[in-house]
């Protein structure tokens, strides 16, 4: 039996089973994407915020009809804004759109080739959306002053980047986001990276709280798997850091006795 | 009169309801949040807020994203 019991993930008050968030950008259909958030056993999916079609088919079903808002937290975010305005602006159509729903995913982007957080108008951002009720998880850079500084804004989750969005790389600076949950009082969760199920695992051993992913379910070549082999990898992984791991040693250290050979 | 609806300008005759010109969009009320010159209209008021001319209407819903 295990010594080690884990406190639940907690976001703005609510109290999620599962560490994983998964984004709805870039499936084949709804399908797809409804099969791999049930695969994925994540509780929180992210959704963007566009103009609808004028003119589209009005039979045509909304995100929101196949991924109900009253089963899974939806996390509406402000991917494509480069300014502090735009991402306020998107997150008040969000609470709108959400009937009052004030967690939202704060992400203002300084360049397209690396969509790098802009963290100037990051932090513009936040002193609004904070004194406006928002609940704000923010997308950021691996920089811990910055991560110490947002949360002292009042953000209830900071978001790191584990390397550029839709990269794949996974976790490059490890020893960044090591430092980031030192200092930490809200849960810090790896948004951005994630290429296949060790890199989430080596963010939850590294002992974040959470991560997010989007385009290595999506672009997976099983988008179904790759979503289940990703709540194995985020559960492992916590596992592991809950347990601890053992000390990294140069040289060999035999697992058999030494004493008792008969030879 | 002319309204600015997602960028696009298009005619519309005078005196309408929010509601009214969603309708002849063909726009069903529901998952979607209506701004008009930058200023959020909540659902609650589309039925009596009136458009005028050169207003700038932005309706938006939650699509596929990370």
């Amino acid at each position: 039996m295990s010594t080690v019991e884990d406190k639940p993930l907690v976001v703005a008050g609510k109290t999620y089973d599962s560490r994983l968030i998964v984004g709805s950008g870039k499936y084949k259909d709804f399908n797809e994407n409804q099969l791999a958030l049930e695969a994925s056993g994540a509780e929180m999916i992210t959704v963007a915020i566009r103009r609808v079609n004028l003119g589209q088919n009005k039979d045509e079903p909304n995100l929101l009809d196949v991924i109900s808002p009253e089963q899974y937290t939806i996390l509406p975010n402000t991917a494509g804004c480069y300014t502090a305005d735009d991402a306020v602006r998107t997150c008040r159509m969000a609470r709108e759109l959400l009937d009052g729903h004030s967690l939202v995913k704060l992400e203002v982007l300084g360049d397209q080739k690396t969509l790098y957080p802009n963290v100037t108008e990051t932090l513009a951002a936040a002193e609004i959306l904070v004194k406006d009720g928002f609940d704000v998880m923010v997308y950021t850079s691996d920089d811990p002053l910055i991560a110490l500084r947002l949360e002292e804004i009042g953000y209830v989750a900071v978001m790191p980047l584990g390397a550029p969005i839709g990269s794949g790389l996974g976790i490059r600076n490890p020893y960044n986001i090591r430092m980031i949950l030192e200092n930490a009082k809200v849960p810090i969760i790896v948004d951005a990276g994630v290429g296949t199920a060790s890199d989430a695992s080596i963010a939850m051993e590294l002992g974040c709280d959470g991560v997010l992913m989007n385009t290595a379910i999506a672009e997976a070549g099983d988008p179904v798997l790759m979503a289940s082999a990703m709540k194995k990898a985020v559960e492992s992984g916590r596992e592991a850091f809950l347990a601890g791991r053992m000390p990294r040693r140069l040289y060999a250290s035999a697992s058999s006795p030494i004493d008792g050979t008969f030879f | 009169m002319q309204i600015i609806v997602n960028g696009e300008t298009r005619e519309f005759a005078d005196n309408l309801t929010l509601s009214e010109l969603l309708g002849q969009l063909e726009i069903t009320e529901g998952k979607l949040a209506v701004e008009i010159n930058g200023e959020i209209v909540p659902r609650s008021q589309h039925a009596t807020h009136t458009v005028v001319n050169q207003d700038v209407v932005e309706i938006v819903q939650a699509i596929g994203g990370g």
